[in-house]
């Protein structure tokens, strides 16, 4: 299998040649800095592309496809509109942090990116408590979504703000606790160390049944995390115009939007590195010329392929169901989910300590 | 009927009685309450069902005439209240007797400036407040500018009480209590189906209570067809309820035929009902489409819109247009039928069955639509008949109000078809009647598709139209509800006064007591699930 820490570590002792240690830090921090924001602004470029082609697929529609061969340059035209668009001056709101809101929102979906694990060897930061770390920086989201809508003043973002808040905090709890999950299945809560963990067999089918409760937990609860439909309540478009974000426009809506997109992908992301293994190629115990037959795949592929896999079935819900009442979304989160993860996760240190998991 | 005549003219002395089909009851404005009362609580009239209140200006005295229906007897009568004081005229208020008398005398008094005793709401309805003059008398003849300034609105409304020395002493009424937190929903919205806004006073998420407020569209299509001949007038029709066209111009034709004596021929009826009905299933398309939508399920209204579009296909053949058809005139139909109506017709026939059943799988059955559905906005049955919530979302609440049925006109008897109803009241049955409407009108298409009669499809009609001196008063069953036409012709081409009674308006007057207490986004749900349409209930 293709490591990449060959190729890193190749650049670090280049620039360490000629440069001191604290600058060559300095330029592999910037070189990562623009290397996430590249790869962050064209997987929201794809993400969008992506979602409206799956969403036209199931309307009967064709979706985007004047702008370059098959539509693919639509979303890139998209981008330049929206960043040359006015930024429209409002009064009576409190600038400061309705200016801080989308940045708020954005950093905490870049900063979960330093700890997935892009491929063999290709992870911004492995530390022990990674997962963690991840669960902690998601959850600064609502910190700008709550921001955004009390700043703008206006009763329809108060609304969808604190719809938000109650919606995040709550699900936080879900996505928490099957992370938790896993997290005693593998042992470990550093990201590489999970991915390694899985390298015989996917968590999946590793833990068997609590796993593919978890499984469909976290997913239920990363739809809800990310408000996306049937849970997209802050942003209720037809009870509450947009949401939290209703007063923003240009690049500040942008941003907002991005980011959605952008959790969308974490929360995928974070789905395939705990129950299907990450970067991991499919390894089946004893099948060895398949297990080798599937490490030619690069790393890469398979973490990125897994997430959009996952991604599709997230924006298949949005396009299918109707959305939920807030009374009705938080009962779920606390009446069914809540309980049932608390039990899966007592079914899963069980089957830990009797050794029942493949 | 000559039964509770005779006990009403025992009651009330100072009644006289007029009219063959439906009698006209006149009474004196200080009886008007008690007869009002008896007429809805008496054992054989039980006329518990107010059509509308059309307001009159004779020139030498200003007045009402009420059209009362019973939902039990099936009966319709008329009652005529007037006034000769034109400064300041007054009439009692039936808003407790029938609730959506309440919105109905708000119109009366927006037009012709009636004050009615005893409303608890005496506000302006469809004209901004700082409006000068009230514009459906005869003697209107103020100017009012278009203001350059934001428009004024009020949070107070006027109520005026009866003393018991007979003294009217007005009153002035909040309408939210003081401190209630109140989100505007609408006129700028994506689910209040057009311009108009819902003054919302919620606790967090809870409404407390909602003020609607109208008038955004409303184009004064009543005072407009003073000034026009009867065939100028039938355009208007399409620009009410535009999703039931059709059915509108269907309703003023019958009723000015019935007027001028004008009979049409078979070929011309059965065109009219068929596309009555095509336009049912095309509305009811649209319904479910946007529904959906409302609820957060996007996919649906591309489904839906797929079959709407095959009927407006079908439209556009024989009508030339596709939203606003003006295809009835009066004596018939503008123009023939398209060569290939029929096979369109069965083509959809054909598709129409699997397209529900599809509907019923995405979206009926599924378990949050469900949730966000059943047991929210439920109306009882005396209720929807006290707010003539008629159509569709009346049937819902158990309540037989097809007025195909109960006063069936053109072909409707002949034909074939069950008048759906639901018990429970709530969004789910508004939905569930509307889905099933549907084929019940594809079951008349079917019944029709084949027996179109040859003939002409339109007979000759005198070029110079005048209906003799007298009125009239129709009700056909439009895409929403009852849709009602009175006519009253003082002998010449134009009316004398064209009132235009459309479902839509206590459609939207019922969402206040039906969404207290729920969600934000039930009112949503009961927005949605009531399908009005603004333009109607402005005009």
């Amino acid at each position: 299998m293709q490591d990449f820490s060959t190729i890193t570590d190749a650049i670090h002792s280049f620039l360490l040649s000629f440069l001191p240690g604290w600058l060559t830090t300095t330029v592999e921090c910037v070189l990562i800095g623009v290397g996430l924001l590249l790869v962050y602004a064209l997987l929201a470029l794809f993400y969008i592309y992506y979602e409206r082609k799956v969403c036209a697929a199931f309307q009967c529609r064709i979706g985007p496809n004047r702008v370059g061969p098959w539509g693919l340059l639509q979303s890139f035209a998209d981008m330049f509109k929206i960043l040359i668009k006015e930024l429209i001056h409002l009064n009576h709101i409190d600038k400061f942090l309705f200016a801080l809101a989308p940045y708020l929102v954005i950093i905490a979906s870049m900063l979960a990116f330093a700890v997935l694990p892009w491929g063999n060897g290709l992870q911004i930061i492995d530390f022990n408590i990674g997962i963690f770390f991840l669960v902690a920086v998601s959850s600064i989201g609502v910190l700008g979504i709550l921001l955004a809508g009390w700043s703008s003043n206006n009763k329809f973002t108060l609304i969808g703000a604190l719809r938000s808040g109650a919606q995040m905090v709550s699900y936080e709890l879900s996505i928490g606790l099957s992370v938790l999950t896993m997290v005693c299945l593998a042992g470990t809560m550093s990201v590489g160390g999970i991915v390694e963990e899985q390298s015989d067999l996917w968590f999946i089918f590793k833990g068997h049944i609590p796993a593919l409760i978890a499984f469909v937990i976290y997913m239920i609860a990363g739809t809800a995390e990310t408000n996306r439909g049937p849970f997209d309540l802050p942003e209720a478009e037809s009870e509450l115009t947009a949401g939290y974000h209703t007063e923003y426009s240009g690049i500040h809506f942008g941003f907002f939007y991005l980011a959605e997109y952008l959790n969308l992908f974490i929360v995928a992301g974070v789905a395939s590195l705990l129950f299907l293994g990450g970067w991991m190629p499919l390894h089946i115990p004893g099948w060895d010329t398949f297990n080798h037959i599937m490490d030619y795949i690069p790393s890469v592929v398979w973490f990125i392929g897994k997430a959009i896999v996952l991604s599709f079935v997230i924006i298949w819900f949005k396009w299918t169901f109707p959305r939920l009442r807030i009374d009705q979304l938080l009962s779920l989160e606390w009446k069914y989910l809540l309980p049932i993860n608390l039990f899966n996760l007592v079914l899963m240190v069980c089957i830990i300590v009797f050794g029942w998991h493949f | 009927m000559a039964n509770f005549q005779e006990k009403i003219a025992k009651l009330f002395p100072e009644a006289t009685f007029e009219g063959e089909e439906t009698v006209m009851i006149s009474i004196p404005d200080v009886k008007w309450h008690d007869l009002a009362l008896a007429l809805r609580d008496d054992e054989d009239c039980l006329m518990d069902y107010l059509v509308t209140i059309v307001g009159m200006d004779w020139t030498d005295q200003l007045g009402c005439i009420y059209y009362l229906m019973s939902s039990k007897y099936n009966t319709m009568i008329g009652v005529k209240v007037t006034t000769t004081d034109r400064e300041r005229p007054m009439l009692h208020s039936v808003a407790d007797v029938w609730k959506v008398a309440c919105l109905f005398e708000r119109e009366v008094y927006d037009f012709f400036g009636i004050i009615f005793i005893g409303n608890p709401d005496m506000r302006r309805l469809f004209l901004s407040i700082d409006w000068k003059g009230y514009p459906l008398r005869k003697d209107y003849a103020e100017q009012n500018e278009v203001s350059v300034e934001n428009e004024r609105q009020s949070d107070m409304t006027d109520t005026y009480i009866e003393l018991p020395d007979g003294k009217v002493e007005k009153k002035e009424v909040a309408i939210f209590e003081p401190g209630e937190f109140v989100v505007n929903i609408g006129p700028q919205h994506p689910a209040t189906h057009g311009v108009l806004r819902f003054r919302t006073a919620v606790d967090g998420e809870e409404i407390k209570k909602i003020d609607v407020y109208m008038g955004y569209i409303h184009r004064g299509i009543e005072k407009l067809c003073e000034d026009l001949t009867y065939p100028q007038c039938l355009p208007f029709m399409d620009r009410m309820d535009y999703f039931s066209a059709h059915n509108y111009h269907h309703g003023l034709c019958i009723a000015i035929e019935k007027a001028a004596g004008i009979q049409i021929s078979r070929r011309a009826e059965v065109i009219r009902v068929m596309m009555d009905e095509l336009s049912r299933i095309a509305s009811h398309c649209l319904f479910i489409g946007t529904y959906c939508m409302d609820l957060g399920a996007t996919t649906m209204l591309f489904y839906t819109l797929r079959v709407r579009e095959q009927i407006l296909d079908i439209m556009e053949k024989t009508c030339g247009a596709r939203m606003t058809f003006n295809y009835d005139c009066i004596g018939g139909v503008m123009q023939d039928l398209a060569p290939d109506f029929q096979k369109d017709v069965k083509a959809l026939l054909e598709i129409l069955p699997k397209n529900i059943k599809e509907y019923n799988k995405i979206f009926t059955g599924n378990v949050i639509a469900k949730n966000r559905m059943e047991g929210v906005g439920y109306l009882s049955r005396e209720d929807a008949i006290s707010y003539a919530v008629t159509g569709p979302s009346g049937r819902a609440s158990n309540w037989a109000c097809d007025m195909r049925k109960l006063r069936p006109y053109s072909i409707y008897p002949e034909l074939d078809f069950e008048e759906v109803t639901a018990t429970e009241g709530d969004s789910m049955a508004r939905f569930k009647v509307r889905m099933r409407e549907m084929e019940e009108s594809a079951k008349i298409l079917a019944q029709l598709v084949d027996n179109i009669p040859e003939g002409e499809y339109c007979v000759k009609v005198p070029k110079v139209l005048k209906l003799p001196v007298g009125r009239w008063f129709t009700v056909v069953e439009g895409c929403r509800g009852a849709f009602g036409v009175y006519i009253e012709s003082d002998g010449s081409t134009k009316p004398y006064r064209l009132k235009l009674a459309p479902p839509c308006l206590p459609l939207a007057g019922v969402v206040d007591h039906i969404t207290r207490g729920s969600k934000i986004a039930d009112l949503i749900t009961i927005g949605g699930s009531l399908d009005y349409i603004v333009p109607d209930m402005d005009r």
